[in-house]
């Protein structure tokens, strides 16, 4: 699964980062592109926090970055 | 991260919303979803004037027994008639403000509302307030769980935050 949150801001970054995970099946990766900053700061920690795993973290050379959650 | 076999024990952060303004109501939920999705274990207790906030109808409907009630229930309105708690003029104001949200993306109340349950946190409504507007579960929110009076809010508000918007 995918999920594109460049354009939104706290706390809808990781709000839709949590819900998606929700969503995903047990053993799948999520693949996040977001922002630097507020959402580079918080998602991963708020992943992690809810004990999934950040496999990834990737930047991607236009001021976003690419993350990778495993579930 | 927590130390083998030791789980820290979950944070709780309890939000009184006493306030049916459309600008404390996006604090509220901005606070609150953001915390849950932090992992925190959120309650909202919903009293007055927020519970205008949670009527499952949405616009003006005269709810209640009473006249005055009815009269009081038409007059607050729901979700789409909450006023900005400064420079409403009439009711205009809100809907600039959600206007210039959206052109900044910023997540709009409903967007936070729908969110809220999906994460976790606990709606809750105050029983006087809801005797005194007639109003009962029936005309809130379904996603609201429970209505609570002091006693079940302390007992929810153990070892927790609190705030009061």
């Amino acid at each position: 699964m995918e999920i594109d949150i460049t354009r939104e801001t706290c706390p809808m970054t990781f709000v839709k980062v949590r819900l998606a995970l929700a969503e995903l099946p047990e053993g799948e990766k999520l693949i996040v592109r977001l922002s630097e900053g507020e959402p580079l700061e918080n998602v991963p920690r708020s992943c992690e926090e809810a004990g999934f795993r950040v496999l990834a973290k990737r930047p991607n050379g236009d001021g976003t970055w690419t993350l990778e959650v495993a579930k | 991260m927590a130390e083998a076999g030791v789980q820290p024990s979950k944070q709780k952060l309890n939000i009184i919303v006493f306030s049916g303004d459309l600008d404390r109501a996006l604090a509220a939920f901005t606070l609150a979803t953001g915390a849950a999705a932090l992992g925190r274990e959120v309650t909202m207790f919903f009293t007055f004037w927020g519970l205008n906030i949670i009527k499952k109808d949405r616009g003006r409907k005269a709810l209640g027994r009473s006249v005055l009630a009815r009269a009081f229930n038409w007059l607050l309105g729901g979700v789409k008639n909450l006023p900005l708690s400064r420079l409403n003029f009439a009711g205009a104001s809100p809907i600039l403000m959600r206007r210039m949200m959206r052109a900044h993306n910023v997540a709009q109340l409903e967007e936070m509302m729908e969110a809220a349950p999906k994460l976790g946190v606990r709606l809750v409504a105050c029983e006087m307030a809801m005797h005194i507007l007639e109003l009962t579960k029936d005309d809130l929110w379904d996603a609201v769980e429970d209505v609570v009076g002091v006693a079940g809010f302390l007992e929810a508000s153990k070892d927790a935050q609190v705030l009061f918007i």
